[in-house]
């Protein structure tokens, strides 16, 4: 692992029986840097996040976590409780469906206050101001803090996930698909909430997407997944405007011009 | 004590198990053990966990002290105490002090526990986050990585809804600063007595085969905010018939014209102040009649 990269994986192979989802993987993440990666479904994009975050463990490579310390972690070979620990501070997963994160019978700022408790705050007027404060940052209304997450709109429930996953200031973030399902227009408020609050706290975020715009607009470096190997990665523009590799060319022409 | 039946019911292999449940209970306080729960001659829900714990522990020189919701008279109590009389022979007895072994379902008794006595809960659940999660897999892994900010959700809701935490019974714990546990169905007001108890304190689930255990002198919490913190709920009223100001009341409807009566729900206790003259102001009356 080269410089002061937050995530560095290398050489990651992993297969489901005969189809091989990963074929020798390299990915380094630095702090603050969002990362999209991009592929037609099947590539192997949400296998690789979910190797990169602990979540599947992969049959051959390693990944590095350098934590505030600066120590190197084998995300794999730590033991549970430390990563479990990792997950609900150090970084955060942004689901493309919502409620698989959200607990739906909870309030929204019993969601958005879980990991805090989790990590021990146990003060309930900080717990509920740090609650109110997120829902102002994700543009939910604040009289809203007590009800149900079912009874909100599926742009707001995304929001809140957000909100929840961001509110202990994770410095790494896995996003699947996080606009996926929802319309366009609400799609690009809520890329313009993700892009701001990602730059504002300066989090590293791997992005998995097959939307190329959402790539353009949040991601400054990019790789493009086929057949579970990274056939080209590099700057977002120049990879968009000037693509080398055939199924590149073929990804960046199919997009319908407006 | 009738023949036919090994003592005190169960068999010696099944005892010798339940022992051995017991003995890894005590070493991890909180922790919850599996076990293999018999088949007993009263149905779930009416104590078949703590009557196995009881009958592995049991011998013919102790003497046992059975309640029910605080009291030595109701149904439950006086079939278990004669389960016991019938086949252990042992000798049963109402006051808690001269009883070695306490079985007992929704309360603590008053009076203080002492070095050498044992308590036996009867626990319908002990799992203390089955109303937050429903996977048994994953509350078992939240208790091996002491992930417990699940359960301060549910304190936190019910603060936001009600203003204050509204469980008023097996109100949750933390064990040695470790692990999470239900207290069974007792009164808020009762756990703080669970907290450095100097007797050994036992947990017999029959139905769910779990078997857990605080060993004595063990801090037990009850959870709380800083700035909400826990409060043990009682009755503001003084016992109808002892006068006690200390004591945890039931609520007796006694007539359809809203004649209320707080009497303590520990008989022992409210019998024994009575007997040394204390009188509460329905204690009065009952004397006039």
């Amino acid at each position: 692992m080269n410089g002061e990269a937050l995530l560095a994986a290398r050489g990651l192979r992993l297969s489901f029986g005969s189809v091989l989802a990963l074929d020798g993987v390299d990915v380094d993440l630095w702090p603050g840097e969002v990362l999209a990666i991009v592929g037609e479904s099947g590539s192997g994009k949400t296998t690789l996040l979910n190797v990169l975050s602990g979540h599947a463990a992969p049959d051959v490579g390693v990944v590095w976590y350098r934590d505030p310390s600066g120590r190197l972690h084998d995300v794999h070979g730590m033991p549970a409780p430390e990563l479990r620990r990792l997950h609900r501070s150090d970084w955060g997963f942004v689901h493309q469906d919502p409620r698989r994160n959200l607990r739906m019978g909870v309030s929204a700022g019993g969601n958005i206050g879980e990991r805090l408790m989790a990590q021990g705050a146990r003060h309930y007027g900080n717990i509920r101001s740090a609650a109110l404060e997120w829902l102002e940052r994700t543009e939910i209304d604040a009289a809203r803090i007590d009800d149900l997450p079912r009874t909100f709109s599926g742009g707001m429930q995304q929001r809140l996930q957000i909100a929840r996953t961001l509110v202990t200031h994770p410095r790494l973030v896995f996003m699947d698909e996080p606009t996926g399902g929802l319309d366009v227009s609400v799609q690009a408020r809520l890329l313009d909430l993700i892009r701001s609050l990602v730059s504002g706290l300066g989090i590293a975020v791997v992005l998995v997407t097959h939307d190329l715009s959402v790539a353009r607009l949040l991601a400054p470096r990019i790789m493009v997944m086929q057949h579970g190997a990274v056939v080209e990665a590099g700057l977002t523009d120049q990879v968009l405007d000037d693509p080398r590799h055939p199924y590149t060319q073929l990804l960046v022409s199919s997009v319908l011009q407006a | 004590m009738s023949g036919g039946y090994n003592f005190a019911y169960l068999d010696e292999q099944t005892k010798r198990m339940i022992r051995r449940a017991i003995l890894k209970a005590v070493a991890i306080p909180g922790h919850q053990v599996p076990f293999g729960s018999r088949e007993m001659p009263l149905p779930y829900g009416w104590g078949t966990g703590g009557i196995q714990v009881t009958a592995s522990i049991i011998g013919p020189d102790d003497t046992l002290k059975v309640i029910d919701q605080g009291a030595d008279d109701t149904t439950n109590a006086v079939s278990i105490r004669r389960f016991f009389a019938r086949t252990a022979g042992v000798a049963g007895t109402t006051r808690t002090e001269a009883a070695s072994i306490i079985q007992t379902r929704h309360r603590i008794p008053e009076t203080a526990l002492r070095e050498g006595q044992i308590i036996v809960y009867q626990v319908p659940q002990p799992e203390p986050l089955s109303r937050l999660e429903p996977s048994r897999v994953e509350t078992r892994r939240m208790h091996a990585l002491a992930d417990y900010g699940l359960m301060h959700v549910r304190l936190y809701e019910d603060v936001a809804r009600l203003g204050q935490v509204a469980i008023s019974y097996d109100y949750p714990v933390m064990v040695n600063n470790r692990y999470l546990m239900a207290p069974t169905p007792i009164p808020s007001f009762d756990n703080p007595k669970m907290d450095m108890m100097p007797a050994l304190q036992l947990f017999g689930a029959g139905r769910e085969k779990r078997i857990y255990a605080v060993p004595p002198y063990t801090s037990v919490k009850s959870l709380d905010f800083e700035d909400h913190p826990f409060r043990p709920l009682r009755a503001a009223h003084e016992c109808g018939l002892c006068g006690a100001a200390d004591s945890y009341l039931d609520e007796v409807v006694t007539d359809d014209r809203g004649g209320r009566l707080f009497v303590c729900s520990d008989t022992d206790y409210c019998e024994r102040r009575r007997a040394d003259g204390h009188v509460g102001r329905d204690g009065m009356a009952e004397a006039a009649q």
